[in-house]
């Protein structure tokens, strides 16, 4: 049993059935890193979706902005356990990338530039469910948040919403990602605190 | 040895070391005692079972069930706020450690002994000056203290009294009093060649401070030629609060 | 600029599996092969996970995550960890 501290309260929990259990809300925006930050220089960024007969469908970053934009408002939540709600991003809908690409593959794993990996259903990613977004709060997205675009994927635990992403591989078997093969959940659903493998 | 578990501590003497810095002594019982330059993580809990927990710094070297930190409150944060203008003597933490046995000096070593800090840097190389008087020991020691102005010192009146074998210079980086010559700025090659030690003294470097501060000093000194493997750093990173 | 910790910041972590200091054992990294103190890895977190870095080619050496009644230790970037013990 543990000692507790007179007076202490810590972050500030939200009870108002807004944000998923064991959350509480922030007004900033924390940055969490599990490496160096990469530069990635807008000439030499690509987005590209492999799938599993091996086609290659690649955005360059001229042909990523010409694509047509939406701007979701969006709660995000972290499974270090914080919130933000109402957060406002502009990018792409995964459902436009995803147009023209043939697939039956069930699995998706985003890679990002400086290594980071992901990964998640592919159906978690379609029907309005996902972006790569290149702004948020009105500004050009930050290297520290994941510049020049990151995945978001709100319903998910923001750690499946890779920032500096690269592209998706579609494929036929699940492939857990970096904090999946390290004791995170495997699909991480906030509502269900859905945190640690066997959650 | 066995692992570390989780100790209640109780606060049983405090004292501002400035407007921002607080000194806790708590006692421990079982204490296992430590090395100067180990830490301790520090674990709050609330009413309703909310916990969070930070790794600090020990001030002083093992006397008895005693531990003593010196935590500097960070804006916005949860834990330090707390430590340095809540707690009172007689509340309770819990601690666990010691830990670390990379970043310690131990008093049966002779060799000159440079210490580089910054800002709360400062608090594990306090450890090791103690520590060093504590035991008597000969070990000739110099420490170079940066930090932003003169009311951000820690200790100040005991780092003022003579300590034989101990030589301490300030490096103001925004603004030094006015008997002090040197114009404030950050650490350079010249603080650490006139307040260090030749490289071919081969002293033990400890440096402690933020990440850019710990890699500008620890770059320096190997431009001086100190060899890596003397060079010891703690970083203090921005997970605090 | 980017903000990291050191190896030391593993100490209070590991200490919780494992009855030595593992911060003053000497590891090698799987990637380059350095050899050096695990208190001289880049360490980021502590959250989502401690993850920490060879200092020579930034490659994952060692992850630890930390839930509630288990821990979660990677040591895919590891060679080997040589570690002094008392005769």
């Amino acid at each position: 049993m543990s000692i507790i501290s007179r007076g202490f309260r810590g972050k500030r929990r939200d009870d108002s059935g807004r944000v998923p259990p064991g959350q509480y809300l922030v007004d900033d925006f924390p940055v969490l890193s599990a490496g160096p930050t990469p530069r990635v220089p807008l000439d030499r960024w690509e987005f590209a979706i492999d799938t599993e007969a091996e086609q290659t469908h690649r955005w360059s970053w001229e042909e990523f902005m010409a694509l047509p934009a939406e701007t979701p408002t969006v709660d995000i939540h972290c499974v270090t356990k914080w919130s933000k709600l109402d957060t406002t991003w502009e990018g792409v809908s995964l459902d436009v990338l995803f147009e023209d690409v043939e697939t039956a593959a069930e699995y998706a794993l985003v890679h990002s530039y400086g290594g980071y990996t992901t990964n998640l259903p592919l159906e978690d990613l379609l029907d309005g469910k996902a972006w790569i977004v290149h702004r948020f709060d009105g500004e050009e997205l930050a290297p520290q948040h994941g510049g020049p675009a990151r995945l978001i994927v709100p319903h998910l635990y923001f750690w499946k919403s890779a920032k500096w992403v690269r592209g998706i591989r579609l494929l036929n078997e699940d492939w857990p990602g970096f904090w999946e093969t390290a004791g995170y959940h495997n699909y991480g659903d906030p509502w269900r605190e859905q945190r640690y493998e066997g959650d | 040895m066995r692992r570390l578990t989780w100790r209640p501590a109780e606060l049983v003497a405090a004292a501002a070391e400035t407007a921002s810095a607080r000194t806790l002594r708590f006692r421990v019982p079982g204490w296992p005692g430590h090395l100067a330059g180990q830490h301790v993580d520090v674990r709050l809990t609330a009413e309703d079972g909310y916990t969070a927990q930070r790794s600090y710094s020990m001030a002083a070297p093992a006397d008895g069930d005693l531990v003593e930190l010196t935590v500097e409150t960070v804006t916005d944060g949860e834990v330090s706020p707390y430590l340095v203008e809540e707690l009172r003597v007689g509340d309770q933490v819990e601690l666990r450690g010691p830990v670390g046995g990379w970043f310690v000096w131990r008093p049966e070593s002779t060799a000159p002994v440079l210490l580089v800090g910054g800002g709360s840097g400062i608090v594990p190389l306090m450890s090791m000056i103690r520590a060093r008087r504590q035991a008597g020991s000969r070990a000739p020691f110099r420490l170079l203290y940066s930090l932003r102005d003169p009311d951000r010192r820690y200790y100040a009146d005991e780092l003022r009294r003579p300590d034989p074998g101990l030589d301490v210079t300030y490096l103001y980086t925004r603004s030094a009093p006015e008997h002090v010559s040197r114009p404030a700025r950050r650490i350079m090659l010249d603080d650490l060649a006139e307040g260090g030690w030749p490289a071919s003294f081969e002293p033990d470097c400890y440096v402690c401070g933020p990440t850019g501060f710990v890699e500008a000093a620890a770059d320096l000194l190997l431009a001086l030629g100190h060899a890596p493997e003397r060079i010891r750093t703690e970083r203090f990173g921005p997970t605090g609060g | 600029m980017t903000e990291h910790l050191d190896g030391n910041a593993l100490a209070g972590p590991l200490s919780e599996i494992f009855a030595v200091d593992v911060t003053s054992a000497t590891g090698r990294c799987v990637s380059c092969g350095l050899a050096g103190p695990v208190a001289s890895l880049r360490v980021y977190g502590p959250d989502p996970g401690l993850v920490a870095r060879c200092p020579g080619c930034e490659e994952v050496v060692l992850r630890l995550v930390r839930g509630p009644g288990t821990a979660w230790l990677d040591l895919r970037g590891t060679v080997s960890l040589r570690v002094n013990l008392p005769e």
